[in-house]
Order: C-alpha cells, then structure tokens, then sequence
C-alpha cells in the first residue's frame, strides 16, 4: 500500500496566534467597559474608530502585499493594536487623532516593516507618540471622568505644579486625586492588573516582563520617596498612573518586539520601567510609557544577543 | 531515592501505552536487508544470488567501524541484490539484498560462550561486532565500536527510557526478559570496567520496574525511574536527568566517563554473546488508530511491514500516514513493502484524527516558546530567523548541530512554523556549503602553487638572463681591454 509523506512531527499542534491575540482581547474586557462607564459614548466612538480604521488599513495592506487577507486579519493582531491605542487617545480628541495614529500604526509601523512579527516598534506605541509628537495639544487635554469639562491628566498636573514650586502634598489636595492616584483613573489600573493577572494564569504571557516593569518603575521612585517625600512623587503613585499597569502587562509584553529569553526579558522590563520613571521625572514629557517601549524595542536584538543560553554562547 | 535533576525544556505528550501481549511474527515470504547502514556507509554482501543460507548466517560483512555485518533471520536462498525502496525521509530505493525463504528455518549452530568473565574484553568486542550488534534505541550506531574508547568509563547507563509516547517496545521486552538484559549489563560493565550501572526506566513502565527489581542481583547495578518527560530517552537529557552532569554541546558523554546503551542493545548482548546467536530478531511497536489490533511483535529483521501488518489485523480504512519511528521523530514512509531494520523500534499507522491538520504558517511572533522547550538549550527562533535568509555560519554559531530534531519546538509554535523540516534542511545546506568549499580551497592551494611556480621559473629565466649578459658585457670589456693593449 502507498502513503502520503511529510515531516516529523506527527503531533497536532496545541496553540495558535489567534488564540494568544483573543485572549490578549478578552484580557483587555474589565478596562474597556471600565473607561465606557468613566467616559461613556465618547470612549466607545474612538473605540470603534481605531478598530474599524485598523482592519481597512490592514486589509488594504495585505492585499498590496499580496498576502492572505482573511488569514491575517483573523489572526486579530490589527485589533490588538487598535483597541490599545484607543485605550490611550483623550476620548474628547477629534475624530481624526485616532483614524491618524491607527494608520500610522498598522500601515507605517506595522507593514511597511513587514507585517506581523517583522515589526521592530510596537504598532500602538509608534501610534501614539506619532499622535503626541505631531498634536500634543489634542493628545494632552484628557477629559475628567463624568464629565465633559477637559483637564490635565494628574501626571501632568503635578508636573507642572513642581516646577512652579509646590510640594506634593500640596499638589494631592487638588481635586484631580483620588486615593492614590488620578481621581476614578486609579480604578482603571486595577482593571488591568486584573486583566493581566488572568493572561498569566492562562499562561499567555510570563512575569518576567510585567513583574520586571513594575520593579524598574517603582525601585527608583521608591528610593526617590524615601530621600525627598515633597519632592518625589509615591511609588504607588507612580503604579496607579498613567497607563503603568497596561504598560506592563499588555504593551511591554508584545512577543514580536521585546526581548525573547527570560533574562532578556528581565532586562527588557527593567529598562523600560526605568525608563518610564526617568522620563516621568525629568523629562520634558508628563507620560513616558510609549517613549520608553520604544526606546527598549530598539535595545531588545542587543539584548537578544547578550543574554543567549550558555550552550549558544561557545564559539 | 535518589534526588533526579531536570534537563532544560521538554514536554509532558499523552502517553499512548500499548497493554495487548508480545506477539511472535510468522515467517514472512521475503526478507529485504538494506545494505546502507548510516550515512554513506554500506555492509558488503559475501553471499550470491542463488546462494543457500542459513539462520543465522552472516550475509554481508563490515569493513568499516560506522557499519555491523547482516545475518539472514531465515534459512532461504538469495534472491536478488537490487534496489528497493528503504526507510529514508527522501523515499530513496538502494541496494538490498533479497532472501527468499523456505519455510524451514534451519539454523546454523550456534557457539555460545559458557563464562564471559573468562574472555577478554577485546574479544567480547569482537563477538559483539561479528553478532552485527548496533545501538536498538535507533540510531544503529555499530556497538562495538562505541564500546571502543579510551576514556576510562565510570557509569554505565542502560536506557529504557521509551524514546516517544507511542513506542512500548522496550517496557514490553522488559516484561518478558528482565533477567537476560541485567545478564547483558553485567556483560557490558565487565567490558568497559564501569564501576556503576544504572539501568533507567520511566515512571509509567511499573511492570517493567518490577521485572527488573526482581531481575536485579547484585549492588553494582541500580535501577532507577524517571519522569515521563519528552525527550527523556535522549542520551544527554537522560544522563542530566539521573546524573545532574549537562554534556556541553560538542562533547559525547564518553569525555565524561558516561556510555549509554539500549536495553534492547543490552538484550542482544546477552543474547550474543552467551548464546552465540547474531542479531536476527527485535521487538516492534505495531501501534495507531490506523491498526486495527496494535502489538508488540517480536519479528526478524527484514521483515516486510505490509506482513506485520496484516498480522495485527491490518489497517483501518482511516489510515493516512505510515510513520516508522515515533510520532516525533518518526520517518513517514511512502510504502509499507519496506522492511523492519535493526532500528525499526514502531510502527505507527496514524488517522487523520491523530494527525496534525497542519493550520497555514504564520510568521514567526518571537513568543520564545520554542525556546523554552527545547532539550537541547538552544534558540530555534533565531535558527529559523538566520536558515530562512541562508545566513548559514550564524546558524553554526548558534548551534544548529545540537539540535536533536525532537520536535518540541514545532508542537508549541504558535505559528505552526516546520521548524524541524527547515532544521533539517539548513543543516543539509551547510553540509553541501562545507564540501563546495572544501573543493574550492583545493582549487585555490592548487592555483596558488602553480603561480608561485610560475614566478619561480620566471625569476630563474631573468636571473639566468641576467648572468648570460654580465658574461657578454665581461667578455666584450675583455675584448677592447685586449684591442686597446694592441
């Protein structure tokens, strides 16, 4: 009798990419309906702004690039991406901010390196520092939770308020706070903490690189805090702000732009956590987290490199 | 207890136990006998077509230390020396020497040997190499060759580590000859001078455990169960596993006074060298949801599939894949009228159920997962990364010769990229690239040479040039010095 042959393995493969981006997707569920009950209608326009302009640009890419369409806009990533980035866009900006950055995103930073898995920048974050580069004023006016009133994020807030000479404790007293952090915003890091704590347990992501961010961030904040309390901002502060959470679990994560090995990834997590305090702290900037995702992205080959497994190491 | 360390990465794979009884194969019409042994190394026939042979018999012999002589499994006569198609990943047909059988199956008589501890190591070896041992585990790399070394061995690994989830051959020859391969060990320690023997079964195998608890005698000999993790019969991981020693790379575990033999090797031994009988027979896994009655089978090597097969029941209508091997590392094969070798140790006929319904490749997303379960430490992503661009010396800086092609990395890829497939093909490659080079520096030196000649001869023209015109110019200042005096 003759066969049919092929390849060893003869195992049915137990994962797809598909899976991983869903459950990125469904992980991300607790923070979407969070900031569509903080925002309301407003947060879900820019929403299903980003998703739909993502799947027309990706299609309209794939079908330049002659790739299988279907396949990789069921690989999900694209949604991903957009979903992301709208999580981060003011929801009072005009329409065209997140149609801008979602193009950018998916076409520039995504295809024209080659798509998925090719991508040396997170498509999001490139997204959003094209977006806060070229319409910081658009990009910075964040509306209060509500409310239709827009003000300074309380990174922001206390940024400027330091160099105008308060102290901290001064500054919390605004009614921007909450118990530790941006009034109601705070809330919103729990939900991604919870969200990434499931990506864990389904082990869809490992802890190096969360645990490793979060450690980066709050080591130096920490050590600042204990030297200068009006000074320096709280490192549950800086936890509970921003995007600090999401960074660290959802964005730093991205397999195809951070660093591979677990030491690598240690290493990728620290810089970026660092990073983010750095620029939090002195740089001309309220938020750091897309400028210090980047920055690592473009340090991971090299940190690829020097943390191979000793076996790769001999000459 | 012993305290059993971890080797890196693995996969815990469903176990597919076999609980039906060893079998024993009827004589097949045919015997096929492939002369290629491993790569490029042929056993040469000493028997012609026509020819009378008896069980036993050896039919072709070896002239190099990379291949084991062939004996018939049958009395017959030699049908043919022609090509047939054999177990090979690229469906190749080569040379095979053909016995047709008579049904009488006389054999030749055999010399046993009373007490091994009388004969000398050496000569152990040799009996070892005339009976056409190889390593059983399936490899087939020749035994007495192995046990050849001059490093001094300390610990004897006996492995009964199935290699894959669906072979049970060696538990089941376990089971039945749990005395014979503790005999073959001692055999083995006594020839290597090893002070430990550590025979390993897996945690799964209790009734082979058990035969061997009883089997075992003596102190120097220590059996021990490790967890069912693939690759665990790989010889580096196994060695880890009981041992805590990680072999580097580029060494063989001979560096470090270790030696791994099959159990089924340490069977054929016994069998060998107490008994006098060559290597004619072996136990077969006849498993997958394409057979309709799976088995162990003790068979002749030689054997056709298309006749085990029909001795466990035949296939099922489903069956869409003939693996020999395990569903690993196994070879698919294209016909089932090739026959069992020495290191044939299944069988897998496989549905479509069990098969991969391979989803369509994706770029690779860098998740490190195969990393994390490869065996062998390596880092398949950027192997593949550096293969698929042809950038071949970065792909041997990264060591893609220690990879054991398991296959861990493609079953967690969730890319479903043919890792392995590509592995084998840039090593492939690399093999073609070392030898074009290797032709090309012969050129270059020869080139090289004959320009150096070139220049020589040259110089040696205008030097002589040279000294014929200072004897012209010497005898014309002679000549007017001589016009002058006049």
């Amino acid at each position: 009798m003759q066969f049919p042959t092929s390849s060893s393995p003869f195992t049915p493969v137990n994962n797809t990419v598909n899976r991983i981006m869903l459950q990125v997707l469904l992980a991300l569920i607790p923070a979407i309906s969070l900031m569509f009950w903080l925002f309301g209608r407003a947060f879900l326009m820019q929403l299903l702004l980003a998703c739909s302009t993502a799947l027309l640009a990706e299609a309209c890419m794939l079908w330049l690039r002659k790739k299988p369409i279907k396949m990789h806009l069921l690989d999900l990533s694209a949604l991903v991406s957009a979903v992301l980035l709208a999580l981060a866009i003011p929801t009072i900006a005009p329409w065209w901010i997140s149609v801008s950055g979602t193009l950018f995103a998916i076409i520039i930073a995504k295809h024209l390196y080659g798509g998925l898995g090719y991508n040396p920048f997170n498509p999001a974050m490139a997204g959003y520092v094209f977006l806060l580069i070229s319409f910081p004023q658009q990009m910075t006016a964040w509306q209060l939770p509500f409310d239709v009133i827009s003000s300074a994020t309380v990174l922001d807030h206390t940024k400027t308020q330091l160099g105008l000479g308060f102290s901290i404790g001064e500054i919390s007293t605004s009614p921007l706070f909450g118990y530790v952090a941006g009034k109601d915003l705070e809330y919103l890091s729990l939900a991604y903490l919870f969200g990434g704590l499931w990506l864990l347990q389904r082990k869809v992501i490992s802890w190096h690189i969360p645990v490793a961010v979060l450690l980066g961030l709050t080591f130096p904040a920490f050590i600042a805090y204990l030297i200068d309390s009006t000074r320096f901002t709280s490192p549950l502060f800086h936890l509970f702000s921003g995007a600090t959470l999401c960074c660290a679990f959802f964005i730093a994560t991205d397999p195809v732009t951070a660093a591979t090995s677990n030491k690598g990834r240690l290493i990728f997590g620290l810089l970026i956590g660092s990073l983010i305090y750095l620029i939090r702290t002195w740089g001309g900037y309220p938020d750091a987290i897309a400028f210090a995702v980047l920055l690592a992205n473009l340090a991971a080959p090299s940190i690829d490199y020097y943390t191979r497994p000793k076996r790769v190491k001999q000459p | 207890m012993t305290k059993l360390a971890h080797f890196h990465g693995g996969l815990k794979l469903a176990a597919h136990t076999l609980s039906a009884p060893i079998i024993d194969s009827s004589l097949p019409e045919e015997l096929i006998y492939p002369l290629l042994q491993r790569a490029h190394h042929y056993a040469t026939p000493i028997v012609k077509i026509n020819d009378r042979v008896l069980k036993g018999q050896m039919i072709a012999s070896a002239n190099t230390p990379f291949t084991a002589p062939i004996h018939a499994a049958s009395s017959g006569i030699v049908k043919a020396i022609e090509p047939r198609i054999i177990a090979h990943p690229s469906n190749l047909t080569d040379d095979c020497l053909v016995i047709e059988t008579d049904g009488l199956d006389t054999a030749l008589t055999f010399s046993p040997c009373l007490n091994y501890q009388n004969e000398t190591p050496e000569n152990l070896r040799a009996k070892i190499h005339q009976a056409g041992i190889v390593g059983l585990g399936g490899a087939a790399f020749p035994t007495a060759t192995k046990l050849a070394i001059e490093q001094d061995i300390h610990t004897l690994i006996i492995n009964g580590a199935e290699c894959e989830p669906y072979i049970s051959c060696d538990a089941s020859l376990i089971t039945q000859k749990a005395t014979e391969i503790v005999q073959g060990a001692l055999i083995l320690q006594y020839i290597l001078q090893a002070k430990h023997c550590i025979i390993a079964v897996e945690e799964n195998m209790s009734q082979a455990e058990k035969a061997l608890q009883q089997a075992i005698s003596t102190d120097s000999i220590q059996l021990i169960s490790v967890p069912a993790i693939y690759p665990t019969g790989g010889e580096k991981q196994l060695i880890q596993v009981l041992t805590g020693t990680n072999i580097p790379a580029k060494s063989l575990p001979t560096a470090y006074g270790f030696i791994c033999q099959n159990i089924g090797t340490a069977y054929a031994i016994y069998q060998a060298i107490t008994h006098g009988i060559p290597l004619i027979e072996r136990i077969i896994t006849i498993t997958g949801q394409g057979i309709n009655q799976p088995h162990n089978i003790r068979t002749r090597i030689g054997t056709p599939i298309k006749h085990l097969i029909a001795q466990c029941g035949g296939y099922n209508k489903d069956v869409q894949r003939l693996i020999m091997g395990g569903s690993m590392m196994g070879i698919a094969l294209s016909s089932d009228a090739i026959a069992v070798t020495k290191a044939s140790n299944c069988i897998l006929a496989m549905t479509g159920d069990e098969l991969t319904s391979k989803p369509a490749e994706m770029p690779c997303i860098r998740c490190g997962d195969c990393a994390t379960v490869c065996p062998a430490e390596l880092l398949p992503q950027q192997l593949y990364w550096y293969g698929r661009s042809g950038q071949l010396e970065q792909c041997q800086d990264y060591q893609l010769f220690s990879c054991i092609e398991c296959g861990c990395c493609d079953l967690v890829c969730p890319s479903h990229i043919p890792l392995v497939q590509q592995f084998r093909a840039t090593k492939g490659a690399i093999s073609i690239k070392a030898k074009q080079s290797e032709q090309a520096n012969l050129a270059k030196t020869r080139f090289q040479n004959q320009q150096q000649r070139r220049a020589r001869e040259e110089q040696e023209q205008l030097a002589k040039a040279e000294k014929r015109q200072a004897t012209i110019e010497k005898m014309k200042a002679a000549s007017l010095a001589k016009k002058k005096t006049l």
